[in-house]
Formats: structure tokens, C-alpha cells, sequence
């Protein structure tokens, strides 16, 4: 590495996503042409021709882990970057690809495939820290700009962000909204979810659905309790787990053995 | 590793590769290869690599209201078409009846999603290839003003998105009957100075673009959309193309059907006869261009470069452009004569029965199709993205395009060809996620 550099070198790059986390940078769009002056965006690919294959200061991944070039690919990655940071529900939790993780993946290709043996998927979804070490991580699905901010910052000073393991709730209290379930008896993930969005679906009047994740140490089968009382069986209130998170470790003990899925009456669901 | 190479094929003498391995400033991972042997294409593809993600067995066994929030995730860029499509297919077979304000609501969040995406393409992506440049980074560096128009419009555009949809990314308003929330009056009117600004940033991205040079190209292909009789196609219309079909919008099926090709991840999409056909900003104007906004229909009279549209797809960024006019000029229709509905939602009971529906996604017809059982939980889903539908023509496109360049050096030929898919705005991420399922031969 040369010995004097100044700005430091970003790379983007993902794996099995939307997209959704890396455009969210694209969506800094009153800071971007600044961030690209403080920073070298060395490979972008979304965004730039100019290609570079390292080494990184910071590497943003988005995307789980689903297929097998994306193992190797990733260790090469990890080898030329100094802070690895996964971004998004997909690369720290296996985002909501990772329901596939509680049927056969063989089952869902080879019923619904005309050729699956074309086909080249790992059995199970995960997150980028089941391969390599991650440095830092940002939650959500997507990622909020309010946090991507907050990390360049960070990097720019030499400073660790700050990214509070508070529930949803919090936010809510904060911005002085009713509580659905309370109020509402609606499913909210809210107490078990980390903030991040801003409280967004409860703002709207409906169930958090845990975009952001589980807290730290989340009371999930008090909420699960909570739920039921409010008029949910066991199995449609374990459900409401089974979303963009799903596989995070705090949730994965939780969710019904068919996933999301509600098996069908009389045939097989896997048709 | 990541630039172009040409090789010699062992044992062709005449056999030149043009590969892209990661094509750049395209939405998803796809690669470029084509082959030409004595000066002939023998083999064009835009190959696919993205890792399937099962969305069409991932919302099966879940409720109307989960599949909205799950292929949301389908697309970071076009969120509003998944969940838009969705929602109204559901709604179709339900027979709900959505309040007026809620319909133009939701018309006002696929504005804000055209905006951002088209505003995205036009400024990040595109027009770097018209000037040479390899980012709108580097062309910040010469025309930071330029740069700025493109990142404010994108904004506006989210800003509509948030507003409405709580998020600009996998917005979380929409539900099957309406929407959880609708805003009042004084929560959009900070929008409405936004919408002016914005109108006249589209009109001079109108402008921009009709000054760059295209490369020569032409090719006539059969176009399609939707078309409806008083609103230029967004959520509602009937399929319409060049050759005169004219369909109901669920009934996609009819002159469409999907196969899989070797070599790529995405079905390709052709009419039953086996054509290729065009989705996009260009066919829209091509088969629905009287219905656009007064104001975006003056711009591009005022363009003199209509004709090209249809025939030459390197100018697909002006019917971006005059799009984005039409979106932000709509959107600001919308807010001056939007009153709050007395409920944001309306009441449904499931039905068992088919849901179908397709609307207008920036880049062009997104048709869905669900099966649902009487509880009203999925059984069975197809969904065809935009990018999917053009895969085809785009690879015959990029045949006939070859030998105008072949004389070019290796390098600039390569980007020609990239420039070319870049016209077509594909979303790979879409297009990846539905190489698992060809509906009738699942139905089979």
C-alpha cells in the first residue's frame, strides 16, 4: 500500500440483494458529490466504469451469501480490506432469501425448475459474518441514510458510530406516537426490533415488521405471549417473525418449522 | 480482470470475444459476451449471474399484505411497481372498490418512483456514455451544476416516496384496499414548490439530452404497453404493441409466454409467434405518447427526435427524460387537487381465484399472477419483470448492432456494446430473481 494517502479507498459490491442498500448511498443525494471527494470510491460498479480489485479502507458488502462463488469471492474481498462493513438485512442476517433455510432448497428447484441441475445454490442462506470477519455492520432492509451518514462521518474522524441497540419503541415514545399493540392490539415487532427507520410503520398505523432486526437481547416469547393474547394462534404469531430477519440467531429458534409458509390444506405446498 | 478481452478462440482463426465479465452502471450483476466468427455474430448474450431468490416460492403460504411487503424487496430501485402491481391484482380478484383519493395517491408514489429511477439512469448511469466519461462522478468534476440537477430531481422524486410511502427504499403504506395512512393536505404542500423546481429540471434535462450524440443504429421491433383512455400508463391500461394487440391487462398470458435459455439466469420473455419484443419509456411513447402531460408532450415536440425513439434505442434516455417532465408535472396535478380520503382503506374478504394484473415499472410491463386459495393465502405466483421481457431483444439487438462497430478498436467496440445495454435501463435484480419458474410448465 502506498505509504501517504489521503482519502480513504471505498469499495461497493454485492452478493444475492435488491440492491436497495447500496442505492441508499446513491440516495445521500445531498452529500454525495462531497462524500466523493472526502472518499476514493475505488469500485462502485452500480455507479462507476472504474473498476479497481483493492486494497479497500472500507468495503461496503451487501447480499447474502447463496451461492457458491460468493464464499470464495468474499474471502478474496476480506483479504484486501482493512474494515469490512456488511450492509443491510441480506449480508448481516441472510434478509428474507434465508426463509428458503427451513425447506429443501433441492425440493423448491427441482419442483418448480425445468433444469434444475443448471442451477448453482448453496443449501442455506447466511449472513456475510458466518464467512469472514465483519467489522462493523449496518442493520436494516434497507439501511437508513441517517445511519450510512453516521458511519462516514465515523470513518472520516476516526470515531466509532454510534448506533443505539434501543427497540422501536423508543422512537415511538420519542415521536409521540400511540402504541398499536396497546392501543390497537395489532402484531408489532416493535419491542424486539432495533431502531433505525424512524418508527416508521407504526407512524402509519400498522405492526413494525422488524426491518432492522433484533435487539441485543429481545423478549421474544413475551411478545409472542402478547400476541397470542391479542388474538393470534401460536403458529400466525411466530409468523410475524418470519420476515427480512428471519435467521438472525435471536429470531431463527422461533419460526414455525414451514418458515412463512402456511401449508396448504389437502396437497402437498410444494406443489 | 474487470475490463475487456479479446481472444482468439483455439482452432477459429476469424473468432473475436467482446466480454464484459461485470457490466458496470447496470442495477444487478450481468456480463456481456459476444462472439463473431469471419465478421459474423454467431453468439449474443446478456448473461444473467445474480443467485436466484425464489421470490415466487418465497410468497407462497403468506397473505396479500405479507406479498406486498415481500416483493417490495424484488427491487431496491422499483419497490412502487412490485407492490403496486400486487395490490391492485389482489384487489381485482377481491372486487374491492379503492377511494379516488387513495388511487391518485397511489398514482402520485409510482410518479415519485419514475422520478427517482429515471432521474437515476438519466444523470448516474446514462449519461456518463454520452459524453465519454466513466461516472457522474467524474463528470461532477467538469459540470458539477449538471450532476446536481440529476441528484435534486432523484430527490424530489424520494422525497414523494417518503412522504406517502414512509421510505424511499421499500416504501410501507401501501395495503390490499388502500393504503394504512393516507397524508393530509399540509403534510404534501411542502411538496408542491419541490414539484415546480422539479418541472423545470425535467424540462432541462429534456433539453441536455436532445444535444447528445447517439450512435447509428436502428432497429424496428415490436413494442408494448399498457394504454388506458384517459391517463398516460402507470397502473392501469390494457396491453396494447405496435403490431395492434389490444388485451386486458390480466390477461398477459394470451400473447406471452416465458422460456428458459441456457446460458443465463432469467427466463426470456417472447409473444406465442416466438418475437422478441420492447418494454420501456420508448414504447410507451410510442403507443401511449398522446396521453402524456401537456407539458411533457411540448417537450418533446419541441425535441424534433420522437421519430428516433422507436427505432433507435440509444435515444432512450430522451424518453426518460420526457417521462421524468410527465411524472413531476402529474405528481404536482395530483397534489393541487388531492383531498384526503374519509378512509384510507376499504374493507375486502379473500376470494379464491386468480389474481392477476400489470402496470407500468420505469422500465416497462410488469405483469403478476396469483393463485389464492379462499382464505385468500397464495398458492402459486408468477411474476414477469420488465428486464426479463426485453432480454431477447436485447441480445438481438446487440447482433445487429455488431458489425457497425467491428471495425472500431477492441476497447471501444466493447463499450459500444455496453453502451447499448445500458440504453435499455435492465435491472438485473430484477430479472435474476425468476429464473424458477415457467408458469405453465409448473401448472403442468
Amino acid at each position: 500500500m502506498p505509504a501517504v494517502r489521503t482519502r480513504p479507498r471505498v469499495g461497493v459490491v454485492k452478493l444475492t440483494s435488491c440492491d436497495g442498500c447500496q442505492l441508499t448511498l446513491l440516495d445521500l443525494e445531498d452529500e454525495l458529490l462531497a462524500i466523493a471527494e472526502r472518499f476514493d470510491i475505488v469500485d462502485f460498479p452500480e455507479a462507476t466504469s472504474v473498476r479497481s480489485d483493492g486494497p479497500y479502507d472500507v468495503l461496503f458488502v451487501e447480499g447474502s451469501i447463496s451461492a457458491p462463488e460468493h464464499v470464495e469471492r468474499l474471502r478474496e474481498l476480506r483479504a484486501r480490506t482493512t474494515k469490512l462493513v456488511a450492509i443491510g438485512a441480506c449480508a448481516t442476517a441472510g434478509g428474507i432469501q434465508a426463509l428458503r433455510n427451513w425447506a429443501n432448497v433441492a425440493d423448491w428447484s427441482s419442483s418448480v425448475y425445468p433444469e434444475p441441475g443448471l442451477l448453482s445454490v448453496l443449501d442455506r442462506v447466511t449472513p456475510v459474518s458466518d464467512h469472514v470477519t465483519v467489522d462493523a455492520e449496518l442493520r436494516g432492509c434497507p439501511i437508513s441514510a441517517q445511519q450510512l451518514r453516521e458511519f462516514l462521518g465515523a470513518a472520516l474522524t476516526g470515531r466509532r458510530p454510534q448506533f443505539p441497540d434501543e427497540a422501536v419503541c423508543l422512537e415511538c415514545k420519542r415521536r409521540g406516537l400511540a402504541c398499536v399493540l396497546v392501543a390497537g392490539d395489532q402484531p408489532c415487532l416493535g419491542p424486539i426490533t432495533r431502531t433505525g427507520c424512524g418508527a416508521i410503520c407504526p407512524a402509519m398505523g400498522r405492526g413494525c415488521y422488524g426491518c432492522f432486526g433484533p435487539r441485543e437481547t429481545p423478549n421474544v416469547p413475551a411478545l409472542l405471549e402478547r400476541f397470542h393474547e391479542a388474538g393470534l394462534e401460536p403458529d400466525e404469531a411466530a409468523r410475524k417473525l418470519a420476515g427480512f430477519n428471519a435467521w438472525a440467531e435471536p429470531l431463527r429458534p422461533f419460526i414455525p418449522a414451514t418458515g412463512g409458509e402456511r401449508p396448504a390444506e389437502g396437497h402437498d405446498a410444494r406443489n | 480482470m474487470h475490463g475487456t478481452d479479446g481472444i482468439l478462440a483455439p482452432g477459429a482463426a476469424d473468432e473475436r470475444l467482446f466480454s464484459v465479465a461485470e457490466l458496470t452502471r447496470v442495477e444487478g450483476e450481468g456480463s456481456l459476451h459476444l462472439r463473431v466468427r469471419d465478421g459474423q455474430v454467431v453468439e449474443a448474450r446478456l448473461r444473467i449471474f445474480e443467485a436466484p431468490r425464489y421470490f415466487e416460492r418465497l410468497v407462497v403460504g403468506r397473505t396479500p399484505d405479507e406479498v406486498l411487503d415481500i416483493v417490495a424487496r424484488i427491487c431496491g430501485i422499483c419497490p412502487i411497481a412490485y407492490q403496486l402491481t400486487a395490490v391492485h391484482a389482489f384487489e381485482s380478484l377481491f372486487g374491492v372498490e379503492v377511494h379516488p383519493s387513495v388511487r391518485a395517491l397511489r398514482r402520485l408514489l409510482y410518479c415519485g418512483e419514475w422520478i427517482e429511477s429515471h432521474a437515476l439512469h438519466v444523470y448516474l448511469l446514462h449519461a456518463p456514455d454520452f459524453l465519454g466519461l466513466p461516472s457522474a462522478i467524474e463528470l461532477a468534476r467538469l459540470d458539477r451544476a449538471v450532476v446536481e440537477r440529476g441528484l435534486r430531481l432523484k430527490k424530489i422524486g424520494n422525497d414523494i416516496l417518503t412522504i406517502v410511502g414512509g421510505r424511499a427504499i421499500h416504501p410501507v403504506s401501501l395495503k390490499v384496499g388502500g393504503l394504512w395512512r393516507a397524508p393530509r393536505r399540509d403534510e404534501l404542500a411542502g411538496l408542491r414548490a419541490d414539484l415546480d423546481e422539479a418541472l423545470d429540471l425535467a424540462q432541462q434535462t429534456v433539453r441536455l439530452v436532445t444535444t447528445f450524440d447517439t450512435p447509428t443504429f436502428e432497429a424496428r421491433r415490436l413494442l408494448v404497453s399498457l394504454k388506458h383512455p384517459t391517463e398516460y400508463p402507470m397502473n392501469d391500461g390494457r396491453i396494447v404493441s405496435t403490431d395492434g394487440l389490444d388485451l386486458a391487462q390480466a390477461d398477459w398470458q394470451q400473447a406471452f409466454r416465458e422460456e428458459q435459455v441456457e446460458g443465463t439466469s432469467a427466463l426470456h420473455a417472447r409473444t406465442h409467434a416466438g418475437e422478441a419484443y420492447l418494454l420501456g419509456p420508448s414504447a410507451r411513447i410510442a403507443l401511449a405518447g398522446d396521453q402524456l402531460h401537456p407539458l411533457a408532450r411540448q417537450a418533446l415536440d419541441a425535441s424534433g427526435q420522437e421519430a428516433e425513439l422507436a427505432t433507435n434505442v440509444f435515444r432512450s434516455i430522451l424518453a426518460r427524460a420526457v417521462e421524468l417532465v410527465h411524472a413531476t408535472a402529474e405528481a404536482r396535478d395530483i397534489l393541487d387537487r388531492y383531498e384526503p380520503p374519509a378512509k384510507p382503506a376499504a374493507a375486502w374478504t379473500p376470494q379464491a381465484g386468480v389474481a392477476a394484473w400489470a402496470t407500468e415499472a420505469p422500465r416497462g410491463l410488469l405483469f403478476h399472477r396469483y393463485d389464492v386459495d379462499a382464505e385468500g393465502i397464495v398458492r402459486r405466483a408468477q411474476i414477469v419483470p420488465p428486464t426479463s421481457q426485453n432480454q431477447a431483444a436485447i441480445e438481438a439487438d446487440l447482433a445487429r448492432f455488431a458489425p457497425s462497430v467491428l471495425a472500431l478498436p477492441h476497447d471501444e467496440a466493447t463499450r459500444r456494446f455496453e453502451q447499448l445495454i445500458r440504453s435499455y435501463d435492465p435491472c438485473i435484480s430484477c430479472a435474476a430473481h425468476f429464473l424458477d419458474l415457467s408458469y405453465e410448465e409448473v401448472g403442468r
